[in-house]
């Protein structure tokens, strides 16, 4: 079995783009499962069920869901091998822009949209730097001039990935992100295999579900800025 | 540049060499001041507590600045993507019946798509854009100077053959019209920016029609000008040889300059239309009929003698849609109105 890890900012089309693509991979006859990891609520998993794709939603709820991630992914893969997956897709929302799900080993694919803006590319931590695919979604409403801009920006941030554009309305491109798929590695298990980068464990009080504000509620990990 | 002198250059020097390095420093969140230091010292010098907080390794500085100059050397406009050909392969129609079709096309060529509603004209374009290899419904294959695409190049992210231009387009950007052609302008590495954004600038008014200024941001340009720019800044910014334009019909922008602008920039459009002053500007016009080209006209002298004339109507047209904009009646004569577009004899028709 092949694992994925699909991640990117709320709203920038990670499902969309999921779904377009296995339409062009049932086709040849994969079988395909996704684990959708999220913050509160999602209604992802009805969109997966509704294409008829095994789907498994995990909520972190408090927690930063890159770190639910990491405690549930190698659970979440013998789960894929029990089903019998070719390829387990892993949708993880960007909510944390200092955290990634990306593992040495496992293709990496980092989803930003057009829409978002030339110096979103920047501001995005290692999910989009150590990704091996950039797939840009949105390029349907936007000028050619600010697709061009936006390309540019991303291969920038990360000279080494493969930049893919993609509508993830019509499934445009979604024949160059499968060809990209067909080279991942196969994920038998994650036994010793490590992320690309690590997590902050940033554990203060407000961590905790500290609500009260003042310098005697922080414990921990505390920043301060300057405003001098 | 070999693994060490790269490593041992002095930041200024880095940055006499490579001077686009800089955004390499400032995207990553690490504005260098001290430039007298080697990238090995600079790199040194930062605390593993920063990095971490920018979200990169220690050990990957070095390999992601190599990878940004060689990917800024693959960008530069000496590098442009250039074509002598384009060959369209037919592959089937939506029955499924073959599509008996090769056609060559070269840049300056304009070529028109026509076709009902719905009967595929969207997915002609659509199979150029991602340079079909048999691999979309309809099966066709592009051929590049006779060859298929190279894979590699195309799968690392070399799309710049096909720029698009289309009806929901829009800029999203909340910036003036000249830091926006400025911000293409240093994407491409273009040298001489203030010149780059000037000429375009005086082109896309030209195309407007209706003038606008550098200073206007470029959310609150109208559809046409909107348009306008797009097209001057594709003609003359963008690196791609095939143009691909959807329906920009009622953009009211100068059609047929914009065309002759693509033109002289080499650029082989392909352009889908139901307008029949848009679709005769084309050398030839491609037929659609139920998802396969089912003919191809050439444009012959007598319709382009028709387009001039049909051409003085669609100014009347314009005429008319003037007086509305003013809030003005339209209350006059016919025949009067139209007597210099029609000969005299001809005018017997409109009674
Ligand atoms: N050769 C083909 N085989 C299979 N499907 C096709 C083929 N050509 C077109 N289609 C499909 O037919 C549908 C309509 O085509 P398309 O959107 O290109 O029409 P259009 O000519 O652009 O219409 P409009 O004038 O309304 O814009 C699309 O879903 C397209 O993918
Ligand atoms: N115009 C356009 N809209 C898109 C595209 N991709 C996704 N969307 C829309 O963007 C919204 C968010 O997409 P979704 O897949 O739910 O994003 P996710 O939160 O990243 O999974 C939806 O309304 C999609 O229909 C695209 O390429 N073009
Ligand atoms: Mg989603
Ligand atoms: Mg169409
Ligand atoms: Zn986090
Ligand atoms: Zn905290």
């Amino acid at each position: 079995m092949k694992l994925v890890t699909v991640a990117g900012p709320p709203s920038c089309g990670k499902t969309s783009v999921i779904l377009r693509l296995t339409e062009t991979l049932s086709k040849v006859g994969s079988r395909l499962g996704v684990i959708k990891f999220d913050c509160l609520s999602s209604e992802d998993e009805h969109r997966y069920n509704r294409a008829g794709i095994p789907v498994k939603l995990g909520l972190a709820g408090g927690l930063c869901p890159d770190h639910f991630f990491v405690a549930n992914i190698e659970e979440g893969v013998r789960w894929g091998q029990r089903q019998g997956f070719d390829l387990l897709v892993c949708e993880s929302a960007g909510l944390c822009n200092r955290c990634s799900p990306h593992i040495r080993g496992v293709l990496a694919v980092c989803v930003v949209d057009n829409l978002s803006g030339v110096h979103t590319p920047a501001k995005i931590g290692p999910m989009l730097k150590t990704a091996d695919v950039v797939v840009i979604t949105k390029g349907d409403v936007v000028s050619q001039a600010e697709r061009e801009v936006f390309a540019f920006r991303i291969k920038q941030v990360n000279p080494r990935a493969a930049v893919v554009p993609m509508n993830g309305l019509t499934g445009q491109g979604s024949l160059m992100l499968e060809r990209h798929l067909r080279t991942a590695p196969e994920t038998p298990d994650l036994e010793g295999v490590r992320l690309r980068f690590s997590m902050p464990a940033a554990l203060c009080s407000y961590c905790l579900g500290e609500t009260r504000i003042g310098p005697d509620c922080q414990i921990g990990n505390i920043k301060t800025m300057d405003f001098s | 540049m070999t693994e060490t002198t790269l490593l041992h250059l002095t930041i200024d020097n880095l940055l006499i060499r490579h001077p686009y390095a800089n955004d390499f420093f400032s995207l990553l969140g690490l504005p260098c001041e001290a430039r007298h230091l080697t990238v090995e010292a600079f790199f040194s010098s930062l605390s593993d507590e920063r990095l971490n907080d920018l979200g990169l390794l220690r050990e990957q500085l070095e390999p992601r600045l190599r990878a940004f100059i060689s990917q800024m050397e693959d960008l530069r406009s000496e590098s442009l993507p250039t074509l002598q050909n384009v060959t369209l392969c037919g592959g089937r129609d939506k029955d499924g019946r073959p599509e008996d079709i090769r056609l060559e096309l070269h840049p300056g060529d304009v070529v028109s798509v026509v076709g009902p509603t719905g009967s595929g004209k969207s997915r002609l374009l659509a199979d150029v854009e991602c340079l079909a290899q048999g691999d979309t419904p309809s099966g066709r294959r592009l051929l590049i100077d006779g060859n298929a695409p190279d894979e590699n190049l195309w799968l690392g992210g070399e799309q710049r053959l096909v720029a698009q231009l289309s009806q929901n387009m829009n800029f999203v950007m909340d910036v003036s019209v000249r830091e926006f052609l400025s911000l293409h302008a240093e994407s491409r590495l273009v040298e001489d920016i203030d010149v780059a954004v000037g000429q375009i600038f005086s082109t896309a008014v030209l195309l407007a029609g209706e003038p606008f200024k550098l200073e206007t941001p470029v959310t609150a340009l109208s559809g046409g000008q909107s348009r306008a720019l797009m097209i001057a800044d594709v003609a003359c910014l963008s690196a791609s040889p095939i143009v691909l334009i959807d329906e920009i019909e009622n953009a009211g922008v100068d059609r047929r300059q914009a065309l002759d602008l693509l033109v002289k920039q080499e650029k082989i459009v392909l352009l889908a239309t139901h307008d029949p002053l848009l679709a005769l500007l084309g050398q030839r016009r491609l037929v659609i009929r139920n998802g396969g080209i089912a003919d191809i006209i050439e444009t012959s002298d007598s319709e382009r003698a028709l387009l001039q004339r049909l051409n003085r109507f669609d100014r009347k047209f314009a005429e008319l849609r003037d007086c509305v904009r003013q809030g003005k009646r339209l209350d006059f004569d016919l025949g009067d109105f139209l007597a210099d577009c029609l000969p005299h004899a001809e005018q017997g028709f409109l009674d």
